[in-house]
């Protein structure tokens, strides 16, 4: 159980660039697994436009597609047939290299695992973005730091994940997904590894720290407990986007 | 990003000291016993090392190494001071006698005739090579002089006083002096005396001689003297002292199982390290997929995760390395002082440090393509599984 208590406010690092438009651009977008007989269409031309300033829910079954259409976003799939623009750049035709440096420069991304890395301290895991990106190891520590008071693992800083609970380390993850300023943030099934309120209080977390006017997030959940934090809510069914949901108010 | 490697590989203590054993044991098993195979093949040179003053070795042409020796006329010490840019020759007998000792227990020994006259062959007096006695004292009648790993053999820790008798061939020899000899293959005691004496100590044969020792002219190479003492005599051939340590070491190379036997061991060493490193490392690796995948995901190149893959490997490939070198250095240390009635068959030349180091080279390159395979083609959209 974790308490969002003592997640207090924090000028989070952000970038100044386009706040209006879509992040994220979706045309046509197909993906296909296999040839033959394995051949699995796993997104089905897929058009979709996600705003800067909200927080995007992909929800569905399992197996619909989420987690394949997420990774197109994030570049870490690439499409099958059809447009990705994400940030005004067009992921289809972006290179192998760029890719990488592209994802590296402008996406966080927070993992139903957590993924983070079990020698390092709290506070080490949070700046690795930082590191990747060539900042000096005792400024990353300093705004790693930063971000992980605002999330509230002050007491926690020096503790190795194995010592974390589930809900501290998905907090480590928070911070470490947003602390090199991304402007699309990519968190898959944040919550599934939570019991119901510390799920509630990642959840409430992302939607504290992480939602800026240039900045999108995209959440994917089948988790139903937590579909009032978005302010959008995308459904998919095989492959497909079955609805856009807009949400008046969240919590 | 090179600290996070360093973190993700010590993080994992088991493990991580699990791959440095495994190089370290490889880097160990290989360099100890390169170490005790040169050194055995180095003791079978020992009396060509030893026994310095001349130039070159004249000998029946089908002597194959040193402790082969096949008797020769006398005449043929004549023969080789006839040929045009020999200085000087001497005669020398070796070979293996059977000595009674006072206890009346035999014991063989390698016995050296040196020159009556020069006492060319004898131990080296300006390399420090007589621990007790004066040179001069071989002239003296039944004299010999022992080396220090014989007398220790023979008498144990007691301290070396002249006077001690043998008895070869009914014949009586007074020890008078301590020789530093190299150590030699077959651990039997040396006896240094004149040529008149040593010819004394064996059961009579018709011939006796079975080296001359020759200098060359000045302004004559003494491979060109081997040429030509060859060519003028053809049952004889001439080498020199590194013609006739490496024609030494060639025979036990070919003609006894000794590298085959170390080699296998080598290669056992370079295998068993292959694996355990391999194996650790490959097992490291992929208990960290999920965190390689994140990395990737966050932004890191396939460039950057084989620098840092490769850095793992370096780092533990240099501790392995350091501590299976330091391992075998100790051995040889200890070996020598412990073990100190036995001639010491470790030898630690600059060769095997660089062998070995090649060879741990390979198992970390080996075991770092393995690792690499699975990260440089591992999904980043792994991580959202």
């Amino acid at each position: 159980m974790i308490s969002a208590s003592n997640a207090g406010a924090v000028t989070l690092p952000s970038r100044p660039g386009s706040g209006s438009g879509a992040a994220v651009r979706l045309a046509g977008v197909s993906k296909v697994f296999g040839t033959d007989a394995t051949r699995t269409v796993a997104l089905a031309d897929v058009s979709l436009d996600l705003p800067y300033g909200e927080l995007v829910l992909l929800v569905g079954p399992s197996g619909c597609g989420k987690t394949t259409l997420i990774s197109v976003v994030a570049g870490l799939l690439d499409a099958t047939r059809g447009e990705v623009e994400v940030l005004g750049e067009n992921l289809s035709r972006m290179g192998g290299g760029r890719k990488v440096r592209f994802r590296g420069e402008n996406i966080g991304f927070v993992f139903q695992q957590y993924n983070l890395l079990p020698a390092l301290t709290a506070v080490e895991n949070a700046c690795v973005p930082l590191l990747i990106a060539g900042v000096p190891r005792p400024r990353a520590v300093a705004r790693a730091t930063e971000l992980l008071v605002a999330v509230g693992m002050e007491p926690h800083l020096k503790k190795y994940p194995t010592q974390l609970s589930g809900g501290q380390q998905q907090r480590v993850a928070i911070a470490r997904a947003l602390v090199h300023g991304p402007r699309l943030l990519v968190c898959d099934e944040p919550t599934a590894a939570l019991d119901a309120a510390s799920g509630r209080t990642v959840m409430g977390l992302i939607r504290q720290v992480a939602v800026q006017p240039d900045r999108a997030v995209v959440v994917v959940t089948h988790d139903s407990r937590v579909y009032d934090f978005g302010d959008r809510i995308v459904r998919m069914a095989d492959g497909k986007i079955e609805g856009v949901e807009r949400k008046s108010a969240a919590v | 990003m090179n600290w996070v490697a360093l973190k993700m590989l010590t993080g994992d203590t088991s493990k991580y000291l699990g791959i440095v054993f495994g190089v370290s044991f490889a880097a160990l098993l290989m360099a100890q016993q390169s170490a005790i195979f040169c050194g055995l093949m180095r003791n079978t040179t020992s009396q060509i090392r030893d026994i310095q003053g001349g130039d070159l070795w004249v000998m029946d042409r089908n002597v194959q190494f040193i402790d082969d020796t096949k008797p020769m006329s006398e005449n043929v010490l004549y023969r080789v001071r006839g040929v045009d840019g020999v200085r000087w020759a001497v005669r020398l007998y070796k070979g293996l006698a059977r000595a009674r000792l006072q206890d009346g227990n035999f014991q063989q020994v390698i016995l050296i005739g040196v020159d009556d006259a020069t006492l060319t062959g004898a131990p080296a007096v300006e390399q420090g090579k007589l621990l007790h006695g004066k040179l001069e004292d071989l002239r003296q009648p039944d004299a010999v002089i022992m080396d220090e790993f014989g007398w220790r053999y023979l008498h144990g820790d007691e301290p070396f006083a002249p006077g001690k008798t043998i008895e070869m061939n009914d014949k009586r020899a007074v020890v008078v002096g301590l020789a530093k000899c190299n150590p030699t293959f077959q651990t039997f005691p040396i006896l240094y005396c004149t040529y008149t004496q040593a010819v004394r100590y064996v059961p009579q044969e018709r011939k006796t001689l079975t080296f001359v020792l020759a200098k060359a002219d000045d302004g004559v190479s003494p491979a060109e003297l081997c040429r030509r003492i060859g060519e003028q005599n053809p049952d004889l051939q001439a080498l020199t002292d590194e013609q006739f340590f490496w024609t030494t070491i060639g025979y036990y190379l070919k003609r006894t199982g000794i590298p085959i036997n170390f080699g296998i061991t080598v290669a056992l060493g370079f295998f068993v390290g292959c694996a355990i490193a391999g194996q650790t490392f490959y097992l490291f690796t992929v208990e960290n997929l999920k965190q390689f995948g994140a990395l990737k995901a966050m932004g890191v190149s396939n460039l950057r995760l084989t620098r840092m893959v490769l850095l793992q490997g370096l780092v533990v490939g240099v501790i392995g390395y350091g501590l299976g070198i330091g391992g075998a250095a100790l051995f040889g240390f200890v070996f020598e002082r412990v073990v100190t009635n036995a001639p010491p068959a470790f030898y630690f030349p600059w060769q095997i440090l660089a062998i070995t180091g090649a060879a741990v080279a390979v198992i970390i390159a080996v075991s770092a393509a393995v690792s690499l395979r699975r990260v440089l083609f591992l999904e980043a959209g792994v991580v959202f599984r």
